[in-house]
């Protein structure tokens, strides 16, 4: 049998998982603190799904409105959670953000300028004040290449095209990683003392997402089988503007900055519906004509903002249901317009790569025509439970996680532009909490030989099967299940259908087949991510399920209203019980610390009269 | 639109040979979706690199029809109706498998760049940049490293002068770090000699390739051959420096970084 | 094209012109070397011939139509048909040591320069590397010498004095417009004639050209990193727009105005052999060439 002292093994102090922009500046910060560190990622180094994020990174950098501050920021973020955020992570976020911005600009992050030469800062959904900083419409692409470029000279190891299998432990506490290289089909096994998860998300569940391939649940599906907990996994957010047409790239992002630059949304009657579709939460901060928002538009700032920025979890549902009610445009979605607002050469100057994915993919002209969009699963609001300030995973020793794979900042919607700076946020805490955490324990675990050989095996049974189910076509049964079952809408009843369809699912995954060719062997690969599919379609329709409300991106068609009493109260919480089966538990949330219930419950005029008065320190 | 043939070619450093595939084309379809489904339906096995899917990663870097493409943004309309669809690994790195390409010679690369270096802060805790001075760098930026560039690159790509020239991909990288306003590394003899500016002979399909429509040659390389010129080759210039001294505030990269690895 | 059975691992074939393009990729590159072919041969012959490359009243007098190819005269043959008047010639005619086997003709003593302009532009490299120098001859075609390439780091090191042919083409340029503004008048009188016209847009073809080189742009601004630092926008900055803008259009000046420097001389030309009427205010005295 398998000899595990013949597999190539090498060691480092921290592994990192993933290396987009969370990934990288959490290798960046452990690398700072002198620790032996290692990155291993599924695709290239700089290939990451990070370079998808398009409109930008909100921080309170006061550069292009000075009434804004980490205050009104965190504000903005916790009433776009729905208050179901962890608060000490919203008010790190919002005030550790700005710093973690100009640091990347001295990394040599060229951001686009003010007229006095600071960095540029755009309008986004939710957020009160120009707060994106940005590059174009491709700031993931210059997030992600300016932490390669830093990161390559900071000397830790990359470890490209190596897919992390399992996490291996003693007990509980985390002591390595198996792994496998795609191009040789060899395993590799990582010895270290700490590994930070640094994933992503989970849409390649979805047909219709704006996500990359990569993003199967990889992190969850491994926190998970390690004793971790998952967290608001419900929560997916569907982003309102995906493309629609041709069938090919339905879902492919159009970014929220062309809202923010001003575009307008339109249903086939050519009304602009969005005014119908305000919620009275925000009823007072959003204009109420189309009058008022040109005039926002122009710069008027005591007009309030366009009914198209509110948050996506209302856009998207509008544009849904403007669909449904027969509105929709010829391929199924809205217009959203920017040509009639704008002119050619600031939408080319400003939305370059929306102007040329729309050219080259739809044979549209954005600057002359409207775009057809409709609502695509973009991000995962819930992941792994994670310690706010360390960042280390609940339950599981040495084990931490950052960026869209772990939960809590954004809870049940997160605000665009919130994610890019979660990434350099969290990362660079997940990395501190890594470096504490291995300068306090003494030698390493160590893992048992027998875990390391029934992770192989597993890995390898696909290609030892005679026959079995084409991987392929799984992943599209499970996309077709979640599709009908966990889309934008839920019921009782279609997510009890789709939780035993699942059920069904999952059995075959247990007989997939792959060819025996072991080298770049994308069968081998999509039958191995269908693996941590299969916890984390679970988790999300387990959870979904019992929350019986409406809430940010969870939308139950049988409770349309949010339950502030009881749900408002409590996250979902799941993790895998004695009996290895799922288990899902409540979790009442304690009352938030006083200082930021103020901050986040006061109402735009007295929250400024607080930072006026000193008594909130900005 | 109905079946098209596709002739892909399959193995790996030791050798392959073309096989060709049929599948049915669909309106809007792209090369790469082509690939996906020849992949799913018939050859589950077939090695092709791709992440995003929407032309911003530049990880489906292939030849299709003998030409250096995005396979996720080359629609299978654009290309001629008769005959077979011909598609290759890219030729300047060496095959892994299929249609994947070992690009690890652009990560020992670009870890031999002199990293930026800004000047100080501001004493309000700022850069500032006018944004037409960064105009030109951001173009550079642009660069999603598809490395369409390396492969059309005929120094690299016939010649397999990669010990000599760095590549364009890696020009204008440097281009973006040598123009860049903050920046005070002085890195133009490394241009000359380890980057091997002379080896390019500006003739341009770089610049024809590039999906992000960069103008990589009269843009990034020809100034920076420009510049080599200034330091290296232009008499007066140099005569000038001599007797007036060098008023550039740059200095030399401190600690020059080696040729490690930088994958597995 | 070659026969070369060798393919490499990912079926590229090793071979001059070895491609899988299916596409006419040699059409670009014979274009080159045919326009180029003719220009070089029309060139040659009208520098060869040394007369007619003069338009005046009756060979004096202040104005004229004066080719390109043989601006400035710096010596003359005050003999040959269709001279420039002796006051043009800045060193009077040929002197006695003038060698008998050299052209005595003014445009050969001074094609050298916009010749060498041409001959080092960033631009034209790539059109004669590729379309002579075969390295390569189209994009992802093979081409020549395999792995013996040096690209312009041996024989052609001289490319990088590029910018002092430049200095040279300024010089020119500045010429090339007095010629232009001399157009306008003939025997002293103001006027304006279709040579005139043909003179002016081959002036200003040859200062677009000027402007787009890419040694210009970056002399007059783009060596700097900051055009703004200072917190002003510098007069070199808007220099290097103005260039940057001519550059983007350099391939398309290059050829539109070699074509145009050929054809102001064969104007000229035809109309100094009078076998051209060329149109004027003067009337057609005003017109006359010395020695038809």
């Amino acid at each position: 049998m398998l000899d595990v002292s013949e597999l190539q093994t090498v060691e480092h102090d921290v592994v990192i998982i993933g290396a987009g922009g969370a990934g990288l500046r959490a290798a960046i910060e452990c690398s700072a603190h002198g620790l032996d560190t290692a990155i291993v990622c599924k695709s290239l180094l700089g290939k990451a799904h990070t370079v998808m994020a398009e409109g930008g990174m909100a921080a309170a950098l006061r550069n292009t409105d000075e009434r804004d501050n980490w205050a009104v920021h965190f504000r903005d973020t916790m009433r776009g959670s729905k208050f179901l955020g962890t608060w000490r992570m919203a008010e790190l976020h919002a005030k550790q953000a700005p710093e973690r911005v100009k640091e990347l600009e001295d990394w040599g992050a060229v951001f686009d300028r003010t007229q006095s030469g600071l960095i540029n800062q755009r309008n986004f959904g939710g957020h009160r004040f120009p707060r994106l900083a940005h590059v174009g419409d491709r700031t993931g692409l210059e997030l992600i290449r300016t932490l390669q470029d830093h990161g390559v000279h900071q000397g830790f190891e990359v470890y490209m095209e190596c897919k992390a299998l399992n996490l291996l432990q003693e007990g509980n506490a985390v002591g390595g990683v198996l792994c496998l290289w795609k191009d040789s089909g060899r395993f590799m096994r990582i010895k270290c003392k700490a590994v930070i998860l640094a994933t992503g998300g989970g849409g390649k569940m979805w047909r219709v997402t704006s996500n990359s391939w990569e993003y199967t649940g990889d992190g969850a599906a491994m926190a998970y089988e390690a004793g971790g907990e998952l967290m608001d996994i419900e929560f997916t957010q569907f982003h309102p503007t995906g493309m629609v047409w041709p069938p090919s790239v339905r879902g492919t992002l159009v970014t929220e900055g062309v809202r923010g630059e001003g575009g307008h949304l339109r249903n086939s009657d050519g009304e602009r519906f969005m005014f119908r579709y305000i919620p009275d939460r925000f009823a007072s901060e959003t204009a109420d004509t189309e009058e008022e928002a040109a005039r926002w538009l122009a710069g008027d700032k005591e007009a309030r903002r366009p009914p198209e920025l509110l948050t996506r979890d209302v856009v998207a549902r509008a544009i849904y249901n403007e669909v449904k009610a027969g509105r929709g445009s010829p391929h199924g979605g809205a217009f959203l317009d920017i040509a009639s607002n704008r002119p050619p050469d600031y939408i080319q100057r400003k939305l370059p790569s929306m102007y040329h994915q729309f050219k080259e993919l739809a044979e549209v002209d954005i600057t002359k025509d409207a775009m057809e969009v409709g609502p695509t699963l973009h991000y995962f609001m819930g992941g792994i439970r994670v310690d706010a300030d360390s960042q280390e995973a609940t339950g599981v020793p040495g084990l931490f996680a950052c960026g869209e794979c772990s939960a809590g900042l954004h809870g049940a919607n997160r605000l665009g532009g919130n994610s890019l700076s979660d990434l350099i946020v969290f990362g660079k805490l997940a990395g501190d909490g890594a470096a504490a955490y291995v300068k306090g324990l003494g030698a390493g675990p160590s893992v048992a030989d027998e875990d390391v050989a029934a992770a192989v095996r597993n890995a390898t049974a696909p290609l030892n099967r005679t026959d079995g189910e084409n991987p392929f076509a799984l992943h599209d049964e499970l996309c077709e299940i979640m599709g009908e079952h966990v889309g934008i809408y839920r019921t009782e009843e279609g997510l009890g259908a789709g939780l035993d369809k699942l059920v069904g699912w999952r059995e075959k995954i247990k007989n997939t087949k792959a060819h025996a060719s072991s080298q770049y062997n994308a069968g081998w690969h999509e039958a191995l991510d269908l693996q941590s599919m299969a916890i984390v379609s679970e988790a999300v329709a387990m959870a979904a399920k019992e929350r019986q409300e409406s809430r940010g991106a969870h939308s139950r068609a049988d409770y349309e209203l949010e339950d502030k009493e009881h749900w408002g109260k409590r996250n979902l919480i799941i993790s895998r019980g004695d009996d290895g089966q799922m288990e899902l538990r409540h979790y009442e949330r304690p009352a938030p610390p006083e200082h930021l219930a103020k901050v986040a419950f006061a109402s735009v005029e007295e929250l400024d009269a607080m930072v006026a008065s000193g008594e909130v320190q900005v | 639109m109905g079946k098209r043939s596709f002739k892909i070619w399959r193995g790996n450093a030791e050798g392959g040979e073309f096989h060709t595939y049929e599948t049915e084309i669909t309106e809007g379809m792209v090369v790469l979706d082509a690939i996906h489904q020849i992949q799913a339906e018939s050859a589950n096995d077939l090695a092709v690199r791709w992440n995003c899917k929407a032309g911003k990663c530049g990880s489906c870097g292939c030849e299709v029809n003998g030409k250096p493409k995005l396979s996720c943004m080359t629609r299978m309309n654009s290309l001629p109706e008769e005959g077979d669809v011909v598609i290759q690994p890219i030729k300047t790195f060496p095959v892994i498998k299929d249609l994947v390409c070992d690009v690890s010679y652009n990560y020992v690369r670009n870890k031999q760049i002199p990293p930026f270096a800004p000047r100080e802060r501001e004493a309000d805790g700022t850069h500032r940049m006018e944004q037409r001075d960064v105009d030109r760098i951001q173009e550079f930026r642009k660069c999603i490293e598809c490395f369409l560039c390396m492969d059309v690159c005929h120094v690299l790509r016939d010649h397999e002068k990669k010990d000599d020239f760095v590549g364009p991909r890696w020009m204008i990288r440097l281009a973006s770090l040598e123009m860049h306003p903050l920046d005070i590394v002085d890195r133009i003899p490394l241009i000359r000699e380890k980057f091997g500016s002379g080896w390019c002979n500006i003739t341009r399909c770089c610049t024809e390739v590039c999906p992000e429509h960069i103008n990589i040659t009269d843009n990034g390389i020809i100034p920076l051959k420009e510049r080599v010129v200034d330091r290296f080759y232009d008499p007066i210039a140099m005569l000038k420096r001599k007797l007036f001294g060098d008023k550039s505030n740059k200095r030399l990269p401190v600690v020059e970084v080696g040729d490690s690895s930088a994958s597995g | 094209m070659s026969s070369s059975d060798t393919v490499l691992p990912g079926g590229h074939v090793v071979g001059l012109g070895e491609t899988r393009r299916p596409d006419k990729w040699w059409v670009g590159p014979l274009l080159t070397v045919s326009f180029i072919g003719v220009a070089i041969g029309y060139g040659t012959i009208a520098m060869l011939m040394g007369n007619h490359y003069w338009v005046g009243a009756e060979g004096h007098g202040f104005g004229g139509y004066l080719s390109p190819l043989y601006s400035p005269v710096l010596m003359f043959d005050a003999s040959a048909a269709g001279a420039a008047p002796a006051s043009h010639a800045w060193f009077g005619a040929f002197p006695e040591w003038y060698p008998s086997l050299l052209p005595k003709s003014p445009a050969f003593l001074i094609l050298l320069f916009p010749g060498a302009f041409r001959f080092t532009c960033y631009y034209y490299r790539k059109a004669y590397y590729r379309s002579f120098g075969f390295a390569p001859p189209g994009c992802a075609v093979e081409g020549v010498r395999r792995g013996k390439y040096e690209g312009e780091t041996k024989l052609f090191l001289f490319q990088n004095l590029h910018r002092y042919a430049m200095y040279f083409a300024v010089i020119f340029n500045i010429i090339l417009t007095y010629d232009a503004v001399m157009s306008f008048f003939r025997d002293g009188a103001l006027g304006i004639g279709v040579g005139s016209v043909v003179l002016t847009i081959n002036a200003t073809l040859l200062a677009f050209y000027t402007f787009g080189c890419h040694s210009f742009r970056h002399l007059i601004g783009g060596r700097a990193n900051c055009f703004t630092c200072d917190g002003k926008e510098t007069l070199s900055s808007k220099a290097w727009s103005f260039g940057t803008f001519f550059n983007q259009r350099h391939m398309q000046i290059a050829w539109v105005s070699l074509a145009w420097v050929m054809f102001t001389d064969l104007y000229v030309r035809m109309v100094s052999m009078g076998i051209w009427t060329d149109f004027n205010t003067w009337g057609e005295a005003a017109t006359k060439t010395v020695g038809l």
